[in-house]
């Protein structure tokens, strides 16, 4: 039995408007066209709303959803929304979820099975396709959806249900007009500004008589639900305004990391002191890989009824910092937390150039901004580098 | 060697197996005998390779194939009661119903050890996954330079597949030793662990592949005393175990350092895993 060893879908062409006469602007009323004209194509609209005090994404239909007039707050173990006092529909960054909620659901069933008399019968879960249209996609998680695409449907096996949530999605992002305290995408080389990977960008200015959005198409898919916009071409100071946002943006990152050299300095240094140091702070609580777009690892769940005939598998996210994570009979192989933060640190940032080939770290910031305790990645990978070069803390 | 293409339509929804037979063979250790409902389905085992089992209700667990690979129609399976799934799937009478997913993983080299000694080290339940690779050896004889077992368990209580021991131990074209960590007085075989017995067999250093399966600390032994005896890092295969969800890559469980152990294992040549092997709680 064969499987494609690659998913087929559209990738989005380069015929995009790239020129900055092809460029177009929208203004609110334009945004909202947009929303409409998504969902009348049968798409799920689903963007940034106002929830629990953060920023949550969740099914849209209008403007009035969007968190318009906030921004965020963010630094190690802190996360706060402010009003802005600026009329701005993107004035935040990103909050604790990513698109992976969607295209990788925390919870799935997997199959059923039925046992009537002697039979069992094994039914997979269909996957259902959805056609998400995702709005305000940051640079930084257009890089990890293209990450888990590699994770979950590029290798020698595919996940069907995540290819059915991702086969037929619209991505309209949005150029970061503000870096939040723990964003180091401009070190990872993942933004601010989306190149590729989405149908539209945006990239919001502002306007004489409210907030206006540089728009430009990389799809024909985008280029067509442009078209239909109402919408005027942008003048060149506009497109200027934007494009010097998003360029002061990657000059205000809050952290940065020391991206040089970096999978072959962790990989010498698995036994360096720094991993007993952090493991002094961290409280294994998994918040990083929860909140991280990246981290995809599962684990499984089988349920029967009190009969026993029907059962059913489903699978959940996972974190390696459980001790469940890595048991086999007679106990977990990773047993301690500095071994567990060992694990997920240096799988994102240097085993998974081995195996995908790519860091697994976008620099989005949530694992430093989410955990409890405020340990930050960034800090932890140059204290590393600096005792190398240290002689006296040298080990 | 490259896994065959095996994966069906949706990687995780297993298949029915019925148990066809169940042999008790050591104290909580328990052979299995399956065959799957529908034999077309399923890609042929290479040995080394592994199944993932289902009792349904309970959950899955890897076990590699312990069977023959001449009779790809007997899925055979041998299993330490140690954990809820494992102890279900002893409990399994012939008749009951399986899920089989499957084969996954890389096997044993065995086309690279042709023409070459073959020095095979099992510690415990270590002997399951090699003895597919002991049938072939045995089978294509001819191929094959040397051919040495070295097998060690805990007691002679714990010493399992007697029948094939013995009969290979009677040949005059292998060498064959068994020994165990303790006994009482009517043991008259070796005592000591597995690793003692490497220095004291002949084979041909330069031209020898070593097969290796048993605990970690048995196995890092092991290395030790086949680099000692002069075999090289890239001709001494190891059989790794890593908690597994799913055995496609998708799960993360099995990571060792880089490698995926169900997909770029659970066979990996030592040079893979230098350095990583040494390394607590990796």
């Amino acid at each position: 039995m064969t499987f494609p060893r690659k998913v087929v879908r559209e990738q989005p062409t380069q015929r995009g408007l790239m020129g900055s006469e092809k460029q177009a602007i929208l203004d609110a009323e334009g945004l909202q066209a947009l929303l409409t004209a998504l969902k009348a194509r049968g798409y799920r609209v689903i963007g940034p709303t106002l929830s629990d005090q953060a920023v949550i994404y969740d099914d849209i239909e209008t403007l009035d959803e969007l968190p318009r007039g906030w921004r965020d707050e963010q630094d190690g173990g802190h996360y706060r929304l402010v009003e802005s006092g600026e009329d701005r529909f993107f004035d935040f960054v990103v909050g604790p979820q990513s698109w992976k909620k969607f295209l990788h659901p925390p919870q799935q069933t997997l199959w059923r099975a039925r046992r009537e008399g002697e039979a069992v019968t094994v039914t997979p879960e269909p996957a259902e396709p959805e056609r998400f249209a995702f709005i305000g996609v940051r640079s930084c998680e257009i890089h990890a959806i293209a990450i888990q695409d590699r994770v979950l449907i590029e290798g020698p096996h595919a996940d069907p249900h995540y290819r059915a949530r991702r086969q037929d999605n619209f991505i309209v992002a949005v150029n970061c007009a503000r870096a939040a305290g723990t964003c180091f995408c401009a070190s990872m080389n993942t933004g601010p500004k989306a190149e590729s990977g989405f149908d539209l960008a945006l990239t919001e200015i502002d306007g004489p008589e409210g907030p206006l959005f540089v728009a430009e198409s990389a799809s024909a898919a985008g280029e067509d639900l442009l078209g239909e916009l109402p919408r005027r071409p942008a003048t060149p100071e506009e497109v200027a305004a934007g494009t010097a946002a998003v360029a002061a943006t990657a000059r205000s990152m809050g952290r940065e990391m020391p991206a040089e050299d970096l999978r072959d300095l962790l990989l010498r240094n698995l036994e360096h002191p720094r991993w007993e140091e952090v493991a002094e702070r961290c409280l294994t609580c998994a918040n990083c890989t929860m909140v991280c777009p990246t981290c995809f690892c599962t684990s499984v769940e089988d349920a029967s009824d009190l009969t026993g005939q029907e059962t059913s598998r489903s699978r959940r996210w996972d974190s390696c910092f459980t001790l469940d994570y890595s048991y086999i009979h007679g106990g977990s192989v990773r047993s301690s937390t500095q071994s567990r933060y060992r694990q997920w640190m240096t799988h994102k940032l240097a085993t998974w150039h081995d195996q995908f080939d790519s860091s697994g770290c976008v620099g989005c910031g949530r694992c430093i901004t989410w955990c409890p305790v405020g340990i930050d990645i960034t800090e932890e990978v140059r204290a590393i580098r600096d005792s190398e070069r240290d002689p006296v803390s040298e080990s | 060697m490259a896994a065959p293409e095996t994966a069906p339509l949706d990687p995780m929804a297993p298949l029915v197996a019925r148990v066809t037979r169940r042999h008790h063979d050591a104290p909580e250790v328990f052979t299995l005998e399956l065959e799957p409902e529908d034999p077309g389905a399923l890609a042929p085992f290479a040995p080394g390779q592994f199944n993932m089992l289902t009792v349904f209700g309970v959950g899955e667990v890897p076990i590699s194939f312990s069977g023959d690979p001449v009779d790809q129609n007997r899925l055979v399976h041998t299993i330490r009661a140690v954990g809820p799934v494992s102890g279900a799937l002893t409990e399994l009478e012939p008749g009951a119903a399986v899920g089989l997913r499957g084969p996954f993983g890389v096997g044993w080299p065995m086309a690279e050890a042709e023409g070459k000694d073959v020095v095979v080290v099992a510690g415990g339940l270590g002997l399951a996954p090699l003895r597919p690779a002991l049938y072939r050896l045995f089978a294509e004889r001819e191929r094959y330079g040397k051919i040495v077992l070295l097998y060690g368990t805990r007691s002679p209580d714990d010493i399992l597949f007697r029948r094939e021991l013995e009969a290979w131990r009677g040949r005059l074209d292998a060498e064959v030793e068994v020994t165990v960590d303790h006994a009482m007085a009517a043991w008259h075989g070796n005592v000591g662990v597995v690793t003692t017995l490497i220095p004291r067999c002949s084979f041909d250093p330069a031209q020898t592949v070593a097969l290796v399966c048993g605990p970690e600390v048995m196995m890092r032994f092991a290395i030790a005393a086949l680099m000692d005896a002069g075999v090289a890092a890239d001709d001494i295969y190891l059989s790794m175990e890593r908690n597994m969800k799913c055995a496609v890559g998708f799960c993360g469980h099995c990571q060792f350092g880089p490698v995926f152990v169900c997909r770029d294992g659970p066979v990996f040549p030592y040079a893979r895993l230098r350095g990583l092997l040494a390394l607590k709680e990796l």
